[in-house]
């Protein structure tokens, strides 16, 4: 068991495993990487009181890439895979990462309700607007007249997932957003999303290169959030519908009952057992 | 091993209590089968329920001995009818001959000829009008106390029992359920009652429990902590038996938003050192196979106890089959070695989920325990078990080696694992195939090893004689698994009572299957028949792929949801085969 003077010392790069990313050079990704080992460094968590867990697709694949327990499951369901172990081990700290395509669509369902539970969970979703793992096609984030897909040459035709907004009116209690293009604000809101008692969610703008070239233009375009955080669900509301989609800051921080696992004065089995007399 | 499948039931009698959903048969039902347990006997009580959550038809079955009972008989000794509203819609359900008796009110109008034409007769006796004359009596309570008097159980276990079963009601309807029982028996005029029913005995401590009380059972007595719940009749009463008692052993139940998600929930939680559970049935076990075949690649145990009803898709929800078999053995994607088992009586299924937990445990796999309805929703009086011991539990690599091989091939392809909270065991689990250390690779030599590493355990494993139920010597062979079993066992008495020379094969590990020791317990008997309860011979098939059957070898697969009664067997053995 690592002391705490110990962990004081370790700095980001110790959170990193030997694992080299598969990442394309310029992927967003890498920034993100970067933005939870300061996070985990800063806060000074035992490498080994740390897990993260993912489903499948680019960004999922980052668990490997961190030096701390890790959990690369199925394509969508990271976040029931996370909920199970923080319900059985709640002394973990843990995260969950993954992107648009295994957060929003074929882990749409979870993600909803995972927010309505509002387990001590961190959320960081890294939204590049396109599956790049299957190479380049529209994701529930995906413009509608987007066209560049063989998929769907056309474009989807179908409106955007907005993620904040249905994190928020799914009961989330911590709803943030953060651009790979600044790790450094990144990690902040990492570090706040962590120490939230609830259900943190942290969308992250994080541009893939390869599929998605324009999104380099994503630095020109974020900016600070217009409006200071709030626990009230209406402004909050009001601030992630009028939002341009490219504002960068914590819109909603409320105290919620936190889910936790409910106990019952203890009785041995073989007294359970003694039901079954008659 | 379990021996209450020695039991000739020369003297066991079966009763139905049918009446529409609400008319309380089903509570009858309950407070009759504990009475048997106060008298002495054993007994098994199985329900037959519509679709409907009110209003629908009910009907208790109730067949008790002096021995354990583990099947329904062939027919009923007696129908008593709350009323006749709905009692067509079970009428298969319920063989009635000409030495049946029916008890009914002529106030609920003429029993319907379906039943009369039986031959069975017919007693009537004014149940509403006894009812009327106590007191918030119920004419189920009535009713139970003639039951009581046909059957010569007696008056004080009767009324104990619905003093324990009603007590949660309140002193009211307890004093008005005692006296109603007690005029309903005293209706009875003297004479009436069976000369065959088994005469109560001294009682002895005896357990009153539901198949899906006991899986719940042995999957506590397996050490699970951790349970996600997604509810599907007929599997819910485990989860619901289980949740408050988690609590009470300090562990948790989470409720799930669907079975994709209870089974990842499970593999999260194990993943951290809890073993863990879930329960569902077919649709349920078809959602989960993907996130089963992830814990079979990540070596992370994880335990399904799939309750089948009738099938495919929602199928007959409420009533029983084995026609899961196909999907618990075949339906992983990849190669995906994994453990199958099947508990062969209600009181098998504390021990058979404890175990299905252990090996789960102890070869970092799969388990997939195939109940169904049929036990899972019935409730059996039974000897107190004797409990097994098991020594299997996870292997925990409490040091590791640096680095850390979390996926290494060791002698018997088990790699000790560390938990989240292990300072010098940090990895990733994966479901892409990986190398010994967890790393992702797609090299040909890391997806071999790993493959033979994951079939190896399980392959090269002791099973000891747990595997099967094995019972007899002779030249017909009867072959069965799960549930089917304790029909098997007693249609294979029968044979015996009249000369023949039966073995009895009941299968409960179905995977990895004992091949040769299956070829060898078959050994040279003459006729070989495979029984069970489906309609494509989902087992017959599964042995013939594995070469398990002699050519001659037959099959009786019939499907729910009518259940498989002894007689049937019986009549297909002395019908002969080629032999």
């Amino acid at each position: 068991m690592s002391t705490a003077q110990d962990r004081k010392n370790l700095k980001p790069k110790d959170y990193k495993s030997e694992i080299k990313p598969i990442w394309c050079p310029g992927c967003g990704h890498f920034s993100v990487l970067s933005a939870i080992t300061k996070a985990l460094a800063h806060l000074g968590l035992a490498k080994e009181q740390v897990a993260l867990i993912s489903g499948i697709g680019c960004s999922s694949r980052i668990p490997a890439y961190v030096d701390t327990y890790g959990f690369h499951g199925v394509h969508g369901r990271a976040l029931a895979v996370a909920s199970g172990l923080k319900a059985a081990r709640p002394d973990l700290t843990v995260l969950t990462a993954g992107g648009d395509g295994d957060g929003f669509s074929i882990g749409g369902n979870h993600f909803l309700h995972a927010c309505r539970r509002n387990m001590d969970l961190t959320y960081i979703a890294m939204d590049n607007e396109v599956y790049g793992m299957t190479k380049g096609q529209a994701s529930p984030t995906t413009a509608p007249d987007w066209s560049h897909s063989k998929l769907t040459p056309h474009g989807t035709g179908i409106r955007r997932f907005q993620p904040a907004a249905i994190a928020l009116a799914s009961g989330a209690s911590f709803i943030a957003r953060g651009f790979s293009g600044d790790p450094s604000g990144l990690a902040r809101l990492v570090v706040e999303a962590i120490q939230h008692p609830g259900f943190s969610f942290v969308h992250v703008l994080s541009p893939c290169p390869t599929f998605r070239p324009e999104q380099r233009a994503w630095k020109q375009q974020v900016h600070p959030c217009d409006l200071e955080t709030t626990d009230n669900p209406i402004d909050a509301a009001h601030a992630i519908q009028s939002d341009d989609g490219r504002s960068l800051g914590i819109f909603y921080i409320e105290s919620l009952p936190v889910w936790r696992s409910e106990k019952a004065a203890q009785r041995s089995l073989s007294r359970i057992e003694q039901e079954f007399l008659v | 091993m379990n021996h209450s499948y020695f039991t000739p039931h020369e003297n066991a009698v079966s009763i139905t209590i049918t009446g529409s959903g609400g008319s309380g048969a089903v509570t009858a039902g309950l407070v009759l089968l504990e009475s048997v347990a106060r008298a002495g006997l054993y007994g098994l009580m199985g329900r037959s329920v519509g679709p409907q959550i009110r209003g629908g038809e009910s009907a208790a079955m109730v067949r008790f001995s002096s021995q354990p009972v583990d099947c329904p008989g062939d027919r009923f000794d007696l129908l008593v009818a709350l009323d006749w509203r709905n009692v067509l819609r079970f009428v298969d359900e319920i063989p009635l001959d000409e030495r049946s008796l029916i008890i009914a009110d002529p106030a609920a109008g003429d029993a319907p000829e379906a039943l009369t034409q039986s031959g069975a007769q017919l007693l009537t006796l004014p149940i509403k009008e006894i009812a009327s004359g106590v007191k918030g009596g119920r004419i189920n309570m009535v009713a139970l106390g003639a039951v009581g008097a046909v059957c010569a159980l007696p008056p004080d276990a009767m009324t104990e029992s619905a003093a324990h079963t009603l007590a949660p009601k309140g002193d009211a309807v307890v004093a008005a359920a005692t006296e109603c029982i007690l005029k309903g028996y005293d209706s009875v005029a003297e004479g009436r009652s069976f000369a065959a029913a088994p005469r109560p005995e001294r009682a002895r401590a005896r357990w009153n429990i539901s198949g899906n009380e006991a899986s719940g059972l042995g999957a506590l007595r397996g050490g699970v902590r951790f349970v996600a719940a997604y509810p599907i009749t007929p599997a819910t009463e485990i989860l619901e038996w289980l949740a408050p008692r988690l609590e009470q052993l300090d562990g948790t139940l989470l409720q799930a938003e669907d079975e994709l998600a209870s089974v990842n929930m499970i593999i999260g939680a194990s993943f951290g050192g809890v073993p863990a559970l879930t329960t569902t049935s077919g649709p349920g076990l078809s959602l989960m196979m993907e996130g089963l075949g992830l814990a079979v690649a990540s070596e992370i145990p994880a335990v399904v106890v799939n309750v089948m009803r009738g099938g495919p898709s929602t199928g007959i929800p409420t009533k029983s089959e084995q026609a899961d078999l196909n999907i618990a053995i075949y339906g992983f994607h990849g190669d995906a070695p994994h453990l199958v088992l099947a508990p062969l009586s209600i009181t098998d299924c504390i021990a058979t989920t404890q175990w299905g937990v252990g090996l789960a445990e102890r070869l970092q796999t799969v388990a997939i325990v195939l109940t169904d309805q049929s036990l899972g929703q019935a409730r059996a009086v039974i000897d107190p078990p004797e409990m097994p011991l098991f020594t299997l539990s996870r292997q925990l690599a409490d040091q590791p080696t640096d680095p850390y091989l979390r996926y290494r091939v060791t002698a018997e392809a088990v790699s000790p694992v560390t938990a989240p909270g292990t300072a010098d065991g940090i990895y990733t689990g994966d479901g892409l195939e990986h190398n010994e250390r967890g790393a992702p690779s797609s090299i040909a030599a890391d997806h071999l090893a790993q493959l033979e590493k994951r079939q190896r355990k399980l392959e090269g494993f002791d099973y000891g004689k747990r595997w099967a139920e094995i019972e007899g010597e002779g030249d017909i062979c009867l072959l069965t698994w799960g549930s089917s079993a304790g029909v098997v066992f007693e249609a294979a008495n029968r044979l015996r009572a009249q000369g023949q020379t039966v073995r009895v094969l009941a299968v409960r590990l179905l995977a990895p299957l004992r091949t040769q020791i299956l070829r060898e317990a078959i050994g040279t008997a003459q006729r070989v028949l495979v029984v069970e309860q489906n309609h494509q011979a989902q087992f017959f098939h599964y042995l013939n792929a594995q070469q398990a059957l002699p050519p001659s070898a037959e099959s009786y697969a019939r499907p729910g949801p009518l259940p498989i009664r002894p007689g049937e067997i019986v009549d297909l053995v002395q019908q002969g085969g080629d032999v």
